[in-house]
């Protein structure tokens, strides 16, 4: 079935549908990734955004339980070039198509994304439709126009949990580990690998909602305060800006990707719009406390400005090499550190692991 | 970190001449390597045998050897030099082994050199198989399990614990040679016994098979600071069993999860940094077993490799330049990425395409040996394609290839093709196995079927299943017409299936022999409904950057990238992939013609599609397409970048084939007219050319008819050279000396020449043969080099060695050499490049061919003058005079330049190593010294025939020769030489009282020669056989001679300079002087 993919300054791309059938709104943003889309497709910061992969060939290994972030996919659309009709690898239960359909996840192919992508990283990400129901042009960029866009827009409230849960409950037991820390983490569209990778190096998590109070959350008395990833804009979360306040200094706190832009924002910073944000596997990030490395995943639209932070109380802990962009922070005094990018990766690098080793490390610090 | 202040001399050794496995992937990284240290102000000292090579240029590095790359004499250079650091990683194998032996040797102790990149102990954990395994163990990865062995004993102790099918590799070759897969007992003891001989260091992995696993690379860098990045992943289509450099390969990886992508990353990062690579590119081979994602190390490259370059090429990150860069002290993030200028090296590049690599094989010119391969390489050359899919780059990538093939295409009819036979060859991995599994799918066979006998990942099969059945859609519709012709659909192919078609790769020729069209009428076709390649970027970071450098494939989709400037601008066509008769030297010209256009402030394009040479490092060039050679792709770049003018001469026959159809559709061929091209190639027109300026050719004939053949060669009367028109590297040309082998010759020219006729020549025995180069502006012509061959005409020109100057030929010869090139030149109207070979016998100078283009000996002749023709000739192309360019006079050197070639036989177990009109040779080497002598000894040692200085001789020669032989035999024996002979020569040497043994021949049922030559007793071998019988009576000689690697000629010219060589290097110390030196410069 023909396929419509209209941008709000009135591109127009045409591809063959799958998965689902109907119409969409969303950003349209695109990852460069090369493998990953089963974990892309999942992660709930992707609520409210149509993802273009800029890598053709998609499909190619099929679709498995394991490599699930969330409980289902959370974006609104997805754009690729070609669709691969098998899948080959050993994991693999159902194929993309199914797997759409199922998840009422409209699909589109046979689109060139290269001139997709370079639209958007010349004008910037925007506002747009998927549609297979309405194939008239006109009406098409009127809807991308009045669609409400990310900006002020709450999206978390849309993937966080209703209630909170152990860990384990969706990651499954892992082995049995002595002297566990207990840890809440604020589910702002939690990746389930957070969850193993926390596991991992030693935390008993118990997920809360978004909307938790720091009261609630201090009640349980944890070693330490985990802030998740998410979708949208971290200004509009303006309920969690307000207990992440309260949190301060009370507890070890690591926040990663939307949970940095709030602790940004908690600390008095701003935060920024980037031109077509950063969405990929290849990022270079610098550790400027040991002035490694790290070749890093990462997905955010949404960035802290440097120039926003006191830098009496905040020190630049990482930087983006490409475009100098903010990418973590520490507080020089309160045992709070965050990065922007995703250090449990799924999909990407697994360089940047110690930062849950150094958490745990806050976590014993400060025990 | 800012650059090391403590070295300021480097030493860079290259990988000496092209040989299977080690090809100009080297010359590129070396190139690339030298070019960025000079940036920063390091004083490189270069060496490396090949002339053919961008880096032996005299400007390339500052102080250039062509000598032999051996321990000893890298010692006289080091002694000579006192380099501060020595970079073993960019030279391939070669470079790496003879960095090794330095070091084991004390010469870099003693001179106080230090190993950059990769120390000693790195390159032995990483090259040293059981070094390696325990490393590997230490850092918890898998590996197959195995064993190591030093002597059969252990092999066979080894055997029982693995069990058959088993796989074979000696510790510390080239390529995998000797290595195998062994199936039976008797299989296992002789590539065992042969792995032990072959391994420098005679040792062998016996190892647990994993055959039809699922295999990978990667491509890792890491720098100083422990930075580490993966330049690009590599899946493999032909499945594990298979040498890399035999698979086709595609980048990024297709078939793995990003959780199994990432345990390969992991991995890759632990193993540099356990082998403890400190900086640069290392390849990392993996497998995966598809049943269950077991994950296994297969080895280790701690060196940038053939997949670097490819990698390079694949993603646009130059992994050499940055290796380089790092081994002098830079960090990754402190390097600058070239084509988005703003962000730095340390990322891992993003890519929107597909990738393939398809390798080039030449079995063809091989007929004894079977087109099976394994683990040991066989392949001269790749050809790499790149398209939004699989699918697009699968089949642009196999018209890229030359072979006769227009994409995946139909020239073979799947019909007639018995189960039997595909079932073999999909089973037995093989040169054109990718054909049969499309014959396969067109028979029926499901893709599991395939699977199964191939264990191609079903991914890749179901690709070319939608190609196969995208055909079907084509044909549908089409009525066949009464004699199997299909019939023309009146309107063309429906619009969205032409394009669809177009999008899945096919040519327009693919397209016209299906719909019984033509091609020129399908791309008038699409144009007009306005289906027209477009032209995307390689750019690093699949879109996100902005990318500065102009790089470009072609694809069928919507937004064009290309932005043709509106500077004056020149396109070169470049050669394509490597092979027999057309390789690195060809890649040499067209670079030299880019740089020299540059010079002269054209705007330059390069079309190519070999992934090895440096005309394809996006940095050669003002812009480069990457792209076949073929009419379809070299036309659509025209149509969209109009250049002012097109220059087809410098990249071998592949553009020089597409000049007349090119022209036809209004391409500005500039240079060398096509109709000069087609005189001197129409042996018809160019007969009456000579016939016209008085010079003498052998008297000839051609006919397209098989009784005609015979009654011309009888009027001629044999011997005669039959051969092809139209071909390279003396493809199916044979000399024959009687009726009946006349016939069997005739029937495999018509084979390879299709549409030509067969050339029959007068075969002029026992006549000199020389080369000449020259270069005319159509006002005067200038000879560039004269070049004497060593070994007498009937050989191919491209496997003689030969000599510049000529050190036989008398002035009056060499005047009228002369004399007849500017008359040849200035009848052919030549504008550029012209190699004219001639033939003396019996002081008659006869010419035997003219190529109005770059020849394979330009490079040697630049290299031994000094005069950088390539770049003269482009000059002249372009409107210059060689008055204006200051080139008017002959130059002739006063030192003696020997150019030797290099033969693959020690790959091909079971071929001859007899040297004839057909080139076999994949390579050559350059030895300059101020006599003969010593140039043509330092050129043996270069081509891995090291002349002995004592020892036992062996030879047995035809009766023809035994008078020529006495005067050699007595010089061997002077010198000191022990001498053994057969029987009839014996006999010439005993009545000339020269002291021989004599032995029997093998003919005659005596193996005494044999074992002699086996366990080493024999250092040197001059055999020269005659007739059919004589020959296989002598071979298994031959045959044991290479694989023990002694030296064994089989010409008496040859064997006349051998002894030269060994009488000069008694009496003369060796003694090692850089090019800048000779040339002055």
């Amino acid at each position: 079935m023909k396929a419509f993919i209209v941008l709000e300054d009135g591109a127009i791309f045409e591809g063959v549908s799958f998965g689902a059938s109907g119409e969409r709104l969303g950003e349209v943003v695109f990852n460069t990734s090369m493998t990953g889309y089963q974990e892309i497709m999942t992660d709930p910061s992707y609520k409210g955004q149509i993802v273009t992969m800029t890598y053709p060939l998609i499909g190619n290994y099929g679709i498995n339980k394991e490599d699930v972030e969330s409980s289902s996919p959370k974006i609104e659309g997805f754009i690729i070039k070609e669709r691969s009709k098998i899948t080959s690898s050993w994991r693999s239960e159902i194929n993309l198509n199914q797997y759409l359909k199922k998840n009422n996840i409209i699909g589109i192919e046979g689109v060139d994304t290269r001139s997709l992508t370079l639209r958007i990283r010349t004008k910037g990400a925007m506002k747009g439709v998927v549609s297979t129901v309405d194939l008239n042009p006109k009406s098409l960029i009127k809807k991308a126009k009045d669609s409400p866009g990310l900006i002020g827009r709450d999206l978390v409230k849309e993937v966080t949990c209703k209630k909170s849960y152990k860990a384990e409950t969706v990651i499954g037991k892992g082995s049995a580990w002595p002297d566990r820390k207990k840890v809440v983490a604020m589910d702002f569209g939690i990746k389930y690998n957070i969850l193993r990778c926390l596991a991992e190096s030693g935390c008993d998590v118990t997920v809360v909602p978004a909307g938790t109070k720091a009261k609630d959350i201090l009640e349980q008395d944890p070693d330490g305060i985990f802030l998740s990833n998410g979708p949208g804009d971290p200004a509009a979360i303006t309920y969690a800006i307000e207990e992440i306040k309260k949190l301060l200094g009370k507890k070890p706190i690591f926040g990663i990707c939307l949970g940095h832009q709030l602790l940004g924002l908690a600390f008095g910073g701003k935060t920024f719009k980037l031109k077509f944000g950063h969405r990929g596997a290849n990022h270079p990030v610098k550790d400027m406390t040991t002035g490694k490395i790290e070749i890093t995943c990462q997905n955010h639209g949404f960035c802290v400005d440097i120039n926003s932070l006191n830098k009496d109380d905040i020190e630049l802990t990482h930087i983006n090499l490409n475009d100098n962009t903010l990418e973590g922070m520490a507080h020089k005094k309160l045992p709070v550190f965050s990065v922007q990018y995703h250090p449990e990766a799924s999909p990407g690098p697994h360089d940047s692991r110690y930062l849950f080793k150094r958490f745990m490390d806050s976590m014993d610090k400060y025990a | 970190m800012p650059k090391r202040t403590d070295i300021n001399k480097i030493l860079i050794i290259g990988s000496g001449p092209i040989i299977i496995s080690q090809a100009c992937e080297f010359d590129y990284s070396g190139t690339q390597a030298c070019k960025a240290l000079r940036e920063e102000g390091f004083k490189i000292v270069l060496v490396n045998s090949n002339p053919a090579t961008i880096m032996t240029d005299p400007e390339t590095a500052d102080i250039t050897y062509i000598e032999p790359i051996t321990p000893e004499v890298l010692e006289k250079i080091i002694a000579k030099e006192k380099p501060d650091a020595l970079l073993p990683t960019l030279g391939g194998q070669t470079a790496l082994n003879t960095a090794m032996r330095l070091k084991e040797m004390g010469v870099l102790d003693k001179y106080n050199v230090k190993m950059i990149g990769a120390d000693y102990d790195a390159i032995k954990k990483a090259e040293d198989r059981d070094c390696f395994k325990k490393a590997m163990l230490k850092i918890g990865l898998d590996l197959p399990k195995s064993e190591m062995a030093h002597n059969m004993e252990e092999a066979k102790r080894g055997l029982e614990k693995l069990g058959l099918p088993i796989i074979i590799r000696p510790s510390f070759t080239l390529g995998g040679t000797g290595g195998g897969i062994a199936r039976t007992k008797e299989e296992f003891e002789k590539i065992a016994a042969l792995g032990l001989q072959n391994s420098m260091i005679g040792e062998i992995l016996i190892e647990e098979s994993i055959l039809g696993w699922k295999e990978y690379e990667l491509e890792v860098m890491r720098d100083k600071k422990d930075n580490v990045v993966i330049v690009c992943s590599i899946e493999n289509f032909d499945p594990m069993g298979i040498h890399t450099g035999d698979s086709i390969t595609v980048a990024p990886s297709q078939t793995l999860t990003d959780k199994e992508y990432q345990k390969m990353r992991n991995a890759s990062l632990a193993i540099i940094r356990e082998i403890g690579v400190e900086t640069g590119g290392s390849n990392i081979q993996f497998a995966v077993n598809p049943k269950d994602g077991r994950i296994v190390v297969i080895e280790m490259n701690p060196r940038v490799s053939r997949s670097s370059a490819l990698a390079s090429k694949a993603t646009g990150f130059p992994i050499a330049k940055i290796a380089a860069k790092l081994a002098v002290g830079y960090t990754l993030d402190e390097i600058r990425n070239d084509i988005t200028r703003v962000t730095p090296a340390s990322f891992e590049p993003a890519i929107d395409y597909c990738v393939v690599k398809i390798p080039r094989f030449t079995f063809e010119k091989f007929p004894e040996a079977k087109d099976i391969l394994g683990i040991s390489m066989k392949s001269v050359g790749e050809t790499m394609a790149i398209g939004r899919t699989f699918k697009e780059a699968l089949q642009k990538g196999l018209r890229g290839l030359e072979i006769g093939h227009i994409g995946l295409d139909n020239k073979q009819s799947y019909k007639n093709i018995p189960d039997e036979k595909i079932r073999q060859r999909l089973e037995e991995p093989n040169a054109s196995r990718i054909f049969y599994v499309k014959y396969a799918l067109q028979k029926g066979y499901s893709v599991k079927e395939i699977h199964e006998l191939t264990k191609i990942d079903p991914w890749f099969l179901e690709n070319i299943k939608d190609i196969v059945d995208l055909e079907k859609d084509m044909v549908k519709g089409l009525k066949p017409k009464a004699k199997g012709k299909i019939k023309t659909r009146k309107k063309g192919l429906p619009i969205e299936l032409l394009l669809k078609a177009k999008q899945y790769g096919f040519s327009d020729a693919q397209i016209a022999e299906l719909t019984g069209s033509n091609e020129l009428a399908v791309r008038h076709h699409r144009k007009r409904h306005f289906i027209k390649a477009v032209f995307r970027l390689v750019d690093t970071c699949a879109g996100e950057f902005e990318a500065y450098t102009p790089y470009y494939y072609s694809t069928y989709e919507t937004k064009d990238e290309a932005r043709p400037s509106k500077r004056k601008k020149i396109m070169i066509l470049g050669g394509g992939p490597n092979r027999i008769g057309q390789g690195i030297e060809f890649d040499y010209c067209c670079c030299h013609a880019s740089f020299a256009l540059k010079e002269l402030g054209y705007e330059t394009i390069m079309v190519n599609s070999n992934p090895e040479t440096v005309s394809t490092d996006y940095d050669t060039s003002d812009k480069l397409y990457f792209e076949p050679l073929t009419f379809e792709d070299v036309m659509n770049i025209i149509d969209r970048e109009k250049p002012d003018g097109v220059i087809v001469q410098f990249g071998g026959q592949t553009p020089l084939n597409l000049a007349r159809r090119l022209e036809k559709q209004g391409a500005p061929i500039i240079g060398t007219s096509v109709k000069s091209i087609d005189m001197a190639e129409d042996r018809k027109k160019f007969s009456r050319l000579l016939k016209k300026l008085k010079i003498a050719q052998p008297e000839n004939g051609s006919t397209t008819s098989m009784a005609k053949a015979l009654n011309i060669a009888k009027k001629i009367g044999f011997p005669v050279l039959v051969r092809p028109s139209y071909v390279l590297g003396g493809r199916a040309m044979k000399i024959v000396y009687d009726e009946s082998s006349m016939l069997e010759f005739i029937k495999e020219a018509k084979e390879v020449s299709g549409k030509h006729p067969i050339l029959i020549d007068k075969f002029l025995e026992d006549a000199i043969e020389v080369d000449v180069d020259a270069i005319s502006d159509m006002d005067i012509t200038v000879i560039g080099g004269i070049m004497e061959h060593i070994e007498e005409a009937g050989i191919h020109s491209g496997d003689s060695a030969c000599v510049l100057p000529p050190h036989t030929l008398g002035d009056d010869i060499i005047d009228i050499i002369r004399k007849y090139t500017h008359a040849i030149s200035k009848g052919l109207k030549v504008k550029g490049l012209l190699n004219i070979q001639f033939a003396i016998k019996q002081n008659t100078v006869y010419v035997l061919e003219v190529n109005p283009r770059a020849s394979r000996t330009v490079p040697f002749v630049s290299k031994a003058t000094g005069i950088p023709l390539a770049k003269i000739a482009a000059k002249v192309m372009v409107g210059k005079t060689l008055k204006e360019l200051g080139f008017t006079e002959e130059k002739r050197p006063s030192h003696i330049s020997v150019k030797e070639s290099v033969l693959p036989f020690s790959r091909f177990s079971g071929v001859d190593i007899l040297l004839g009109p057909e080139m076999k040779s994949t390579g050559e080497v350059m030895g300059i010294d101020t006599s003969f002598g010593m140039a043509f000894y330092k050129s043996q040692i270069a081509a891995g025939q090291a002349l002995p200085k004592t020892g036992k001789v062996f030879i047995s020669v035809k009766n023809q020769d035994k008078r020529n032989i006495v005067f050699i035999a007595k010089k061997l024996e002077d010198m000191g030489f022990e001498i053994l002979a057969t029987k009839g020569t014996h006999k010439a040497l005993r009545s000339n009282n020269i002291k021989a043994e004599a032995v029997g021949k093998i003919g005659e049922g005596s193996q005494k020669i044999l074992e002699y030559i086996k366990s080493g007793k024999i250092n040197l071998i001059i055999n020269t056989p005659s007739g059919q019988k004589s020959q296989s009576d002598s071979k298994p000689i031959r045959s044991a001679a290479v694989m023990r690697g002694i030296p064994c000629i089989t010409t008496i010219s040859g064997s006349q300079a051998a002894v030269n060589g060994i009488e000069a290097t008694l009496k003369n110390d060796f003694q090692v002087k850089s090019i800048q030196e000779y040339l002055n410069v």
